[in-house]
């Protein structure tokens, strides 16, 4: 089955992506973590996103454009990412989501993909 | 005076299990036991505040719980089978509850549990919820599972105990080891920390240690002679010991050979060691009094100041060759490396299946230890970027990223995590 791993981390872990001190350990974990789940042979796909402040979010009002400036949900996690693995079931999908790093801290989503057709 | 409600508390902490086990034996309804108890303890909570607790707590439970069952026998009375096992039981249950003691029979519930009829993955759940009352969604939180997934693996679990007839009863003598294996297979389950320290904890299980450990003194009462429950319990009590010592105050993983001897708790290792030493007096060595022994060794350092590496690669030898499961393998990988160098300790992790090692993190730690050791960086970094990707706990992680970067040195690119 197929899975989408969608990561949600704190401020501070997008803060982390580009402090001096801290930006080797961030990246460091979530290459290891992609490097793994595609060595694993489970990656089916997947992207880090750009920190939220980076989004856009649209509506249709009578036809109209209304464009906010922002994430469309105002939370303190914020997406940052997500992954689409292929395991068997859902328990090995979430041990793989326990490994990823945003699950220290952040949360991490586990849904299954819908299949049409 | 003692609050009511921590009365209601303490006796559901001792109690339950006994009674659920009285009840279930007799009823031979798993879920009509615990439904019965459950509205026991409920009306406890309801009427010991106001009028008081009662002068022998178990038997007023148990005289409500069978009243519940008498009334479950009633509506049940179009299923014929049922009901006359009901009704026996409200009786036995009314002249039990008034004696003294009634009988504990959660040796019983052990082994059910713990059947191989039962789907493997429900056994340790099973064990938590009926013996220690825990409810599915802190079991489901500790195994990593979704509450309403664990719930439904519960429920489907009791329905195949009714349904295929299992018995309630301790197996006799040709069954007993085997199913005493996986009673206490499912115990360590729940304790669940991986006892290969250098690898690091397990933290999806962490939660459940004081459970497990209360389990296995559980099961070394009732059968005080087998000796390999006492060396699961002094296994369990050895890794305990060193909790306190296994992070900085800040959070830092701290492996087995760095840790502060001092913050070892001697209590539990005094226990263990007498556990031990009680189990070796059968002269019937297993798994877990092996397992308990390597522990014993590091243990040592709190009085000998170093780590005798000789015993410990001799004991994992002695493991090994009685149970080649992987973390035995890895681990003896490791104490090998310590007696013989890195390149020994390498080739015995070489020759270990590489089809079961993908996602076992404590083999990509030890390897990228070993490669480092013997400097070949590249792959080096390779088995550290591996074993970082496989590490859940965040501050193991954090470990293995400075040991990464101690072996990348100043040359490697800052790495990229977006994949293609």
């Amino acid at each position: 089955m197929q899975y989408m791993i969608m990561t949600y981390e704190e401020p501070a872990a997008f803060e982390a992506r580009t402090d001096t001190h801290k930006s080797q350990a961030y990246w460091g974990a979530w290459a290891a973590y992609a490097q793994t789940l595609q060595e694993s042979g489970v990656m089916v796909g997947g992207s880090g996103l750009q920190p939220p402040h980076a989004g856009t979010t649209l509506r249709l009002q009578n036809g109209q454009r209304q464009i906010q400036d922002g994430p469309y949900a105002d939370t303190k996690e914020q997406l940052g990412g997500y992954f689409v693995i292929e395991v068997p079931d859902l328990d090995s999908a979430l041990d793989w989501a326990a490994r990823c790093p945003a699950a220290a801290g952040g949360a991490v989503e586990v849904r299954p993909v819908l299949v049409m057709g | 005076m003692v609050n009511p409600s921590q009365t209601v508390e303490f006796v559901a902490r001792t109690s339950y299990g006994r009674l659920v086990a009285y009840l279930a034996v007799r009823s031979r309804d798993l879920t009509a036991a615990e439904d019965a108890l459950g509205d026991a303890f409920r009306a406890a909570l309801e009427t010991w505040p106001r009028d008081g607790v009662p002068h022998k707590p178990e038997a007023w439970l148990l005289a409500v719980a069978r009243r519940r069952l008498i009334d479950e026998a009633r509506r049940a009375r179009v299923r014929a089978d049922a009901a006359p096992a009901l009704w026996q039981l409200a009786e036995q249950a009314q002249a039990d509850s008034e004696r003294d003691a009634f009988p504990d029979d959660r040796l019983k519930l052990l082994f059910i549990c713990a059947h191989p009829a039962i789907a493997a993955g429900a056994r340790t759940p099973l064990m938590l919820q009926t013996v220690l009352g825990l409810d599915a969604v802190r079991i489901a939180g500790a195994f990593l599972v979704a509450p309403a997934a664990m719930g439904q693996r519960l429920v489907r679990a009791k329905a195949k105990i009714r349904d295929a007839g299992i018995a309630f009863a301790v197996p006799d003598q040709r069954e007993l080891p085997a199913r005493l294996g996986s009673v206490m297979e499912a115990i360590y389950a729940a304790y669940g920390t991986g006892w290969e320290d250098m690898a690091g904890t397990d933290p999806r299980r962490r939660g459940l240690a004081a459970e497990a450990i209360w389990l296995s003194r559980v099961l070394v009462g009732l059968m005080p002679e087998v000796p390999e429950a006492r060396g699961l319990l002094a296994l369990m009590l050895h890794c305990e010991a060193r909790r306190g010592a296994r992070r900085t105050p800040g959070g830092a993983y701290v492996p087995l050979l760095e840790q502060d001897v001092t913050l070892w708790s001697q209590p539990m290792l005094a226990e263990a060691e007498q556990e031990l030493a009680r189990a070796a007096t059968h002269r019937s060595i297993g798994r877990y009094q092996l397992e308990a022994a390597i522990q014993s060794v590091h243990a040592q350092r709190a009085v000998t100041g170093r780590t005798d590496w000789q015993a410990v690669a001799l004991l994992y030898e002695h493991l090994v060759a009685l149970t080649p499961a992987l973390g035995a393998q890895v681990s003896r990988a490791a104490a090998l490396a310590q007696v013989s160098g890195p390149a020994a300790g390498l080739a015995a992790l070489e020759a270990v299946a590489p089809e079961l090692t993908v996602t076992y993190q404590p083999y990509w730690a030890v390897r990228a230890h070993l490669l480092a050791r013997l400097d070949r960086r590249a792959e080096a970094q390779d088995a550290y970027i591996r074993a970082i990707g496989l590490s859940e706990d965040a501050h193991v992680r954090q470990f293995l990223v400075k040991k990464l970067a101690s072996v990348a040195g100043s040359e490697a690119a800052p790495p990229r995590y977006i994949p293609r």
